[in-house]
Order: C-alpha cells, then structure tokens, then sequence
C-alpha cells in the first residue's frame, strides 16, 4: 500500500524511526550475550559489551622488569622490554603516561622523564620502554609506570574451547549438546509419523464420531502439560515395576531394583542388584510424543482437508488401498505442513527445560540437558558471565539455525496452528 | 550403551514399528480378517472400511489418552487424597492448606498480572510493528529479528535479559545495559531490578513479551493483509487519515484475529515457568502458579498440594478449551 495517495513524508519518516527502536530493542539483549561470549572474564567484568566494540582508554599500572634483568651497555645500567608483555595486557597503543600515582600523565609516549637519581625512563607509544642509569639499579621491583592506554577491540574464542572442551571441569556443555540432541530428534519424528496418520483419518476416512474426536484434539490442545507430570511420573514408574516383574524378581523393599534376573532379563543384560530408573529417555521421548501429539494432529488434519479431493478419489477409484493413498499421494503432498509440525517440535523439545527435570534427568545427572546446564550455571556461577554467556549461546544456536534456515514453514505453521 | 546410539536404534524401531504397525495391520484386515473376495465381498469391504479409520486412531489416541486426557483426572483425584496418609481420600483438605499459604495467593496474584499485562502488551507491539512493517521496504528484516525470539528457549532468554538486568556496585562501570542507561539518564544508585518486589515481576513480563511478539505480529501481519483494499480505498477517497483508517477500518476487520493471538498468548502465560525458575526462583515476591506447582511436587514432595495448584491453572484454562472446541465445532459443521 505504498502507493496510496495521501501519504504524509513525515509519517514515512516516524514510521522508518518507531521500526528502528522497536528492531534495536529487539535485538540488543541478545546481541548482549552474543559479544559478551567472545570476551574474557575481565573484559566483561569491567565494562559494558556495548562498549567493546570500539577501542577504549584504559588506564593500567604496569611495573617494569625487575632490577636483577639490568645489562650494563656502554657503561650505561639498562633495562629494557615492551611493558604489554610484561603483564600479559591487552595490545594498546600508550598516550600518555606517568610514573606517579598522582600525575599519570605527565608525559607524552615517546617523551623521556627524568627521575633524578633513578635514571632516565622512555616509553613508545608501543610500549616499548628504556630505562637507563648510570649507577646500578637496586631493589626488588621493578618501577611503576602509570599508563594511559588505547586498547583496540578484542575478541577470542577462548571461552568457546573452555566450555566445550572435554576437560573442562566447568560443565559438561558438550555432553549436554549430544543429551539434548538425543532427546529432540526421535521426539521429533515419532509423533509425526503416528499423527499423521490420526489426521488423515480424520480428514479423509468417514466414520460416526469423527466430529467429536477433532473436539476432543482442540480441547487437549490448551491442557496444560503440569497436570501430566506426577501421573506420568507414576505411570512410568508402574512400567519400570512391571518390566522388572518380567524379567526377574524385585527387591522386596525396592520394586525397581532386581533380586533376581531370569533368562529373558540376562540376555538383554540386567544382573542381580541393578536398578532401573523411572527416568530416562525413553520416558522423555514418550512423553514429548504425547505432548506434541495435538498440535501435530490439529495443523496435519487442518492441512490434509484442503488437498483436493479429486486426486484422492481418482485413487480410490482406480483401486489403489487408503494406504497406498497416504503413503503416496497424501503424505508428499503434505510436506510443507509435516515440516512446520517437525520445526516446532524440535524448537520446543530442544529449547525444553520442564519435561527433561521431571522425566529425564535423574540423580547421577549423566542425562543431563543443556537448558539444565545452563540453569545451574545461573544459580552456582551467576557471575561467570563469560562462561553462561557462551553457555547459553552454544544453546541458542542451533534453534536460530533452523529459525533462519527454515522460516517460511514455521511462520506457514503458526499461521495455521492457531485456532481460529 | 551411548545414548546416541540408543536414540538411533530408537527412532528405527519406533519408526519401523509404525510403519509396520500400519501395514501389517491393513494388510490383515484385507487379507484374512475381511477379504475382498469369495461370496461376502461387498460386504467385507463395507466392514474392513468401518474398522480401518480406527487402525489409522489406535495410536495416536492411545497415546492421547495415556498422556493428556487420563492425567487431567488423576490429577483431580491426587489433589483429593494425601500421599502420606498412602493416598487416603482427604476431600478438600489440600485446597485448604494451599488456600492458607500466602505463598499461593502470591503466586496467584501475580499469575493475574502477567495474564492482564503479557498477552496485552505482546498484541499491541505485534500489531504495531505488523501495521508499521508494512509499509516499509525493510519491513522482512524487521519483521525477522521480532520474530527472532521465538526461537530462543525460555531458559536461554533468561540469560540473556539476566545481561541486560545485571547491576553493578555504585560508581563501577554498569555492564547491564539497563542500569547504565539508568545512571547515563542521571539515576544516582545502579538498581538490582529484579529483586525489587512488585515492580520485578514487570521485569520477568518483559523477557515473556519480547518472546510472544513475534508470534503475535506474525498473526496479526497477515490477518491485515487480509483486509480487503477495497475498504481501506473507500475509506481514502472519504477523507480517512491513517490513524482513522487503522482503528476504524481495519481493527474491526481483524478482532476475531486478535482474538485468537490473545488467548494463545494466555495460555502461554497460565504455563509459564521456566523464565521464574531460571532468573528469581519465586524468590522477591515473583512467585507464579506453575512454579509454585513445580516447588511443591519436586521440592517438598507434596503431591496434594500440588495437584491441587495443577488444578487450578486448568481451571483457568478451561474457559478457553471451551470456547476452542465451541468454534472448532461450528466450523466442522
């Protein structure tokens, strides 16, 4: 609606205006974290990200080598050296400097001061120095020199390494990265594949209470998943029970740990004394499934019921089976809505933290999910930025690959998804 | 065994068994139980026809039922019996107790204020930018970095607006970028916002509103490019300005839209938990009815209460379930 007459130039320019705030506050929090994870502890403790992103004044005190690394030169007692590596600082570039604590910047780089009896000092704005005396330098330490300093921007992928790395006794983020990919993707793909079925009967088989069973997928849309967790819990447990009933006997006093195994259960590999846990994945993967199960039924169905008919009955017409029909006609046809269900499914198995407490993780924490990960981390280290801050974002990453990648669907999914 | 392989070998044999599930289960009812053939023909495939609609169901609504609707009544029945009693019928004694605890009137209270400001203010920045948008040139990239959040898991946010919320000791340099705009526009003290009670439950909002803006405006952008031109055009030609065009042309064409973005964000909000449980754990007066919930089964092991908290938030669900299935029912029709 561009063209349309009548449009004022100064409501284009307030428009342009209200849409850049409204993108910079959008994405400034997340921007936030984004520098913050390629910054050292340091850097993030002391100033502002926003501030990293240009190079900034820092004042330093920087002690020269100590006197014992003094050479004697043409009669001349020197010592001399780059004073950023000396303390491991951050490269700069020195403006102005001192060598007291009350006048930092009393020379120039470049310039030389004359500290009387205790020599002649030189500092480049490399931080390059020279301090020479004509008598040998005593003492224990080295002198101060007070600098005012330009420090370009700087970025590493240290904090990177140290979370993923296999030795970081940090966290098990890596671990965690495979624990949460392990639960998503069979919680992905199973409940795609049994509600794509339920929607095409749904949609296309006739039958007396069809109407009342897409009312019943609506109503269980909106049930929220806490009531689930404690009968679930139980439920599980009541398996875990039973299983070990089968494959040998319980402990009298711990149904879920064997006294027993018998041949079944040694050729699937129990022994005498293990237990079983409630939790796990199996338990999380079911529970994903039922979860997801309306929303997947609910926007498969919505989609299926506008194929056109004429294909579907030609087919039924020229004696192919309803298998044959949604195996080969219906389930192509309806890829654009299969893959906004898979997107959303995986966004929300992935990015999940309350269904992975209740029915994944248990004590030993071997199963443990990253947004678990990253929770601990907020509570035991909530002022490691550097190390929550690329946490989250090795986290995040994999969500907005696939937002990024795959938009289109998920936008054609929401649109369909919500109940009109 | 590694769990990568055990997931592997689970997709296999759970997609392998659906696909074997509903073959085999077809081919058996065409084959031996119903034949097409003989002198019943007719009539058997009348019957295979009546039974195969329920072979194509069988696991979906067992899975539904198992996983959704039994817990809703489990449910009910936990929050009226007392687990250390070995699950004797207690009545009401657990809604009693919770009644009594200013724990849960907190959390309901707040529960209250994130369903009166969350869900408002998610619909009018997405109406916003979905009307601002529009005009623009650039209005895809925006309309991309809004909907960006959505991606983002809840825990993840709370990292994030953790950042931005971060305050330091008076007279260090503010690395959250709230207190330093806070102290650049003459604040005194940096603020810890989000132990502030009251005015901290705002802030934990604002992490829920900048994911469901996204969701709104996606909506809401396309149910304005619904609106036929031929109404807006009249409304030109008749002298409209665009405030006026907006509100009164095409707000009335969208509100059943806006509807619809309302109570999904709603229900959003009646589950929220993690973003509590990441950045104040119900701690400062921030108390909601999920974590609530959450505290009482895993942490106390109160199974009464907390099904009795369960309880309530489907209770204020269940007006919206029945307005959901009310329309989808006039729709089939």
């Amino acid at each position: 609606m561009d063209n349309i007459a009548g449009q004022k130039s100064s409501l284009t320019w307030a428009v342009h205006i209200s849409v850049v705030v409204l993108v910079a506050l959008w994405l400034l929090p997340t921007l936030g974290l984004f520098v913050s994870s390629f910054r050292s502890a340091d850097q993030i403790a002391e100033t502002g990200w926003w501030k990293s992103l240009f190079s900034q004044e820092q004042n330093v005190v920087i002690r020269t080598e100590k006197p014992d690394q003094q050479q004697l030169i043409n009669d001349l007692y020197v010592i001399d050296g780059n004073l950023f590596a000396l303390d491991g600082a951050a490269q700069g570039e020195v403006s102005v400097w001192g060598t007291s604590s009350r006048e930092i910047s009393t020379y120039k780089a470049g310039e030389t001061a004359d500290l009387g009896e205790d020599g002649l000092l030189t500092v480049e704005a490399n931080g390059d120095y020279r301090f020479q005396n004509d008598t040998e330098f005593t003492g224990s330490r080295g002198q101060r020199v007070f600098l005012t300093a330009q420090t370009p921007p700087s970025f590493s992928l240290d904090n990177y390494k140290l979370v993923l790395g296999k030795n970081s006794g940090t966290s098990s983020m890596a671990k965690a990265f495979f624990n949460t990919m392990t639960v998503s993707i069979p919680a992905t793909i199973i409940p795609i594949l049994i509600a794509a079925f339920a929607a095409y009967a749904l949609a296309w088989m006739d039958f007396p209470g069809r109407a009342l069973l897409v009312a019943f997928v609506v109503g269980l849309l909106v049930v929220p998943l806490q009531l689930a967790l404690i009968p679930l819990l139980s439920f599980h447990g009541a398996v875990v029970e039973m299983t070990i009933a089968i494959l040998g006997t319980p402990e009298p006093e711990n149904l879920r740990r064997f006294a027993s195994v018998n041949m079944l259960g040694s050729l699937l590999g129990y022994d005498p004394g293990d237990a079983v846990s409630a939790k796990g994945y199996l338990g999380v993967w079911m529970a994903h499934t039922g979860f997801g199960l309306p929303l997947a039924i609910y926007l498969l169905r919505n989609y299926m019921v506008g194929l056109p008919k004429d294909i579907i009955e030609n087919a039924r017409v020229d004696g192919a089976t309803e298998f044959q029909i949604f195996v080969k006609i219906i389930l192509p046809l309806s890829f654009p809505a299969l893959a906004s269900f898979a997107i959303f499914q995986f966004l929300w198995t992935w990015n999940d933290l309350l269904v992975a407490l209740v029915f994944l993780i248990d004590s030993s924490g071997d199963t443990t999910v990253m947004t678990r990960q990253i929770v601990e981390l907020l509570g035991s280290k909530g002022g490691n930025w550097e190390i929550l801050a690329t946490a989250a974002f090795v986290s995040i990453s994999v969500p907005l690959f696939v937002f990024f990648a795959m938009q289109k669907y998920l936008v054609r999914g929401l649109l369909a998804g919500s109940v009109k | 065994m590694h769990p990568a392989i055990q997931g592997l070998m689970t997709i296999i044999i759970g997609v392998s068994g659906c696909v074997g599930y509903f073959y085999f289960s077809n081919v058996f009812l065409d084959k031996v139980l119903f034949p097409a053939r003989g002198v019943h023909a007719g009539r058997n495939i009348n019957r295979a026809n009546i039974v195969r609609p329920w072979l194509f169901l069988f696991p979906a609504l067992a899975a539904l039922s198992l996983y959704l609707a039994y817990p809703v009544f489990e449910t009910l029945r936990l929050s009226l019996t007392d687990r250390k009693l070995d699950g004797a019928f207690v009545g009401l004694a657990n809604y009693k107790q919770m009644f009594s605890e200013q724990k849960f009137w907190e959390a309901l209270t707040n529960n209250f204020l994130w369903l009166l400001v969350v869900p408002a203010m998610s619909t009018v920045f997405g109406l916003l930018v979905a009307q601002l948008t529009d005009r623009i040139r650039w209005g895809a990239f925006a309309k991309s970095v809004i909907f960006m959040p959505m991606a983002i898991s809840f825990v993840g946010a709370s990292v994030i607006w953790k950042l931005v919320y971060d305050a330091r000791p008076e007279g260090a340099d503010q690395i959250g970028i709230l207190n330093a705009v806070y102290i650049f526009l003459g604040g005194d003290t940096p603020q810890t916002w989000l132990t502030m009670p009251f005015w901290n439950n705002f802030f934990l909002m604002a992490v829920l509103i900048w994911i469901q803006t996204g969701f709104a405006m996606v909506i809401l952008s396309a149910a304005l490019r619904g609106v036929p031109e031929e109404t807006i055009e009249a409304a030109i030609v008749d002298g409209a300005n665009p405030f006026q065009i907006f509100f009164k042309i095409k707000m009335p064409q969208i509100m059943g839209t806006v509807v619809v973005v309302w109570t999904t964000i709603t229900i959003t909000v009646l589950k929220v938990f993690d973003i509590v449980f990441a950045m104040t754990n119900g701690q400062w007066e921030t108390q909601v009815l999920a974590n609530y919930m959450y505290d009482k089964l895993f942490r106390a092991s109160d199974w009464g209460v907390g099904s009795s908290a369960a309880m309530i938030i489907m209770l204020l669900v269940s007006p919206i379930l029945v307005w959901n299935v009310r329309n989808a029912r006039k729709e089939m029709k």
